[in-house]
């Protein structure tokens, strides 16, 4: 089960949180009420230059102050507050969720890009300071999440107070690992997103494979491997997307064998380098950075993916209807074949 | 009571609207009318009716008329997935488009779909005795349309396109039921335990009646339609797997 919805508008027109939510709730038959979740770019204009981190926090006192010592030793923090939070009946606040726009030190971390200092510190946090979970770590990026129905982790955030031009909303169904603030989607590394409908069977190889390279799995679920794949093969290997996506999700060796002799090449290459990061079992995902979004599903088609378009926007969800919530007048609705990207851009 | 009931199932969750159809159903209503239907899953569930007309305008969540026996329904707009779910009886038509899993474990009636249908179209469909369920499928069908067949017809068109399957697991361990495909089906695309061969005169004649109703319903010719070859995909034996799970 689990419920995922996502738009771009390629022009860069701002949406608020208000039209996703409704859509995402239309699908609360495929959560169970544990885990509900928002990303949205382009949120934090004013500090766009910054990391903005949000961290769950299981209390102000401890966890905090080894956070902050952390970050001011590494860096330099321009802002930070509590997110604004609103109490709803069904939703218990386990954590206080807080924010800081953050911009690493340069001479602290010479040899390494930005980037990587990031993921070292967005690490260190998560494994090393208990009580603490940085679960956004991206420039004008913010992920908003916990666990509780579509609805009431939007109105506990006021998702519409907030606007961007690329959304991804998630609603999950736990089934292999229990429902908590942490393990709701989106899960974000840096500026990739990822939200998933289904499970990731392959998620030890790829666990193993990924933690190879300094990579650290702490969310509890199987979704987190795709955000960190993203990043390796996507910004560290240079990949195109839509290879990207061909390396999760490759075609079967019977259809490489008829494929003409330069692509045969390509494909047997890419699988042979990238077999570990193949992802197998039933899934439908939708992964977005600061270029756009992209959607695939498993090869085989185990979970329902559906696409459409209104003008400069792109849509790509579970259901039509949930689209259709967001923008009943639309120009294209398809459904993608298994294992082929739905890739929405920016117009350049 | 009048003849026709309208129900207007905007923000109307699945359930309260379901019960709205029962109780119609059960005051007598012979034609029930459902506006601004959006996502509302399991529509005629479980429903009885032989004489009941249910129209439902808007796009249904999924599994619509799961279980029913009887009613018929007509859908102006795409369904979501499985519509016709386990139906014991009854017509579905769908002017449109439907999702994965269309006509699935079907065991009796009849859904005819305008446009494409998603992955798994028929999926373990079944047949007992005079129940014979049927799926007719317009335009293409996506990949494992078939599998695990056990019994019913089932036959995609392909209308205004090249071809009406193109993708792989055709009948994937069919052992019942027979696929009609309007052209050739590459031999490449059948699945484990399925065959094919050309549909015979005795083959159209089976299918005709379902072709003339197709095409009744969303205005094609059915002597056009019936003019073209069909492939027909069986089960290759009674057992596709006997020798991949039974050791004797």
């Amino acid at each position: 089960m689990c419920g995922i919805i996502s738009v771009i508008d390629r022009s860069r027109n701002k949406m608020n949180g208000e039209s996703i939510k409704n859509a995402l709730s239309l699908m609360d038959e495929r959560g169970s009420g544990e885990g509900a979740g928002y990303a949205v770019y382009g949120v934090y204009p004013e500090y766009a230059d910054y990391y903005a981190l949000h961290i769950f926090y299981d209390d102000l006192a401890e966890p905090k102050a080894a956070v902050e010592d952390l970050l001011e030793k590494w860096g330099k923090v321009e802002y930070d507050e509590e997110i604004p939070t609103y109490d709803q009946e069904r939703l218990k606040k386990d954590h206080t969720p807080w924010r800081y726009f953050f911009k690493p030190d340069g001479s602290f971390f010479s040899g390494s890009t930005e980037e990587d200092s990031i993921i070292h510190i967005v690490n260190k946090i998560n494994t090393e300071i208990d009580g603490a979970l940085v679960f956004s770590s991206g420039k004008n990026i913010g992920i908003f999440k916990a666990s509780g129905w579509p609805e009431d982790v939007a109105n506990f955030y006021r998702i519409e107070d907030y606007e961007g031009y690329i959304w991804l909303a998630h609603n999950r169904y736990p089934t292999n690992t229990s429902g908590w603030w942490g393990g709701a989607h989106p899960f974000n590394l840096l500026d990739w997103s990822v939200i998933h409908n289904g499970e990731i069977t392959s998620y030890g190889t790829n666990r193993r494979y990924i933690e190879s390279f300094d990579y650290k799995c702490t969310m509890e679920t199987d979704t987190e491997v795709v955000a960190y794949l993203a990043d390796l093969l996507g910004r560290k290997h240079g990949l195109p997307e839509d290879l990207t996506v061909k390396a999760l999700a490759p075609p079967f060796w019977d259809e490489i064998d008829k494929m003409s002799d330069d692509k045969k090449e390509l494909y047997t290459a890419l699988r042979m380098a990238y077999g570990p990061a193949l992802m197998n079992g039933p899934f439908a995902i939708v992964i977005a950075n600061a270029e756009g979004i992209i959607g695939f599903t498993d090869r085989i088609k185990l979970r329902p993916l559906v696409a459409a378009e209104a003008g400069d926007r792109l849509y790509i969800s579970s259901e039509e209807a949930a689209i259709r919530r967001m923008e009943n007048n639309l120009d294209r609705v398809w459904m993608p074949s298994a294992g082929e990207p739905v890739i929405g851009r920016f117009n350049k | 009571m009048p003849d026709t009931i309208t129900i207007d199932a905007k923000d109307m969750h699945y359930t309260p609207l379901n019960k709205k159809i029962r109780e119609a159903v059960n005051d007598g209503a012979k034609e029930i009318i459902i506006e601004n239907v959006l996502g509302q899953r399991f529509i005629g569930n479980g429903l009885r009716g032989d004489d009941v007309e249910i129209k439902v305008k808007g796009v249904p969540g999924g599994d619509i008329a799961m279980f029913m026996s009887g009613p018929h329904v007509t859908v102006y707009g795409n369904c979501d997935h499985a519509p016709g779910n386990t139906m014991d009886a009854g017509v579905l038509v769908i002017h449109g488009s439907s999702g994965d899993a269309t006509a699935h474990s079907m065991r009796g009636g009849e859904v005819y779909v305008r446009d494409d249908i998603g992955y798994r179209g028929g999926i373990h469909m079944k047949a007992y005795h005079e129940k014979r369920p049927v799926l007719v499928v317009g335009g293409q069908a996506k990949a494992f349309l078939g599998e695990y067949m056990a019994g019913g017809i089932l036959i995609v068109l392909g209308m205004n396109q090249d071809f009406a399957v193109n993708e792989r697991g055709i009948g994937s361990g069919i052992h019942g039921g027979m696929i009609f495909v309007r052209g050739d089906v590459d031999e490449n695309l059948l699945g484990i335990g399925a065959k094919k061969e050309q549909a015979d005169m005795d083959d159209l004649k089976t299918i005709r009646i379902y072709i003339e109703k197709f095409a009744d319903y969303f205005g094609f010719d059915s002597d056009e339609i019936l003019k073209s070859g069909f492939t027909k995909i069986v089960p290759a034996s009674a057992r596709p797997f006997a020798n991949k799970y039974c050791w004797e």
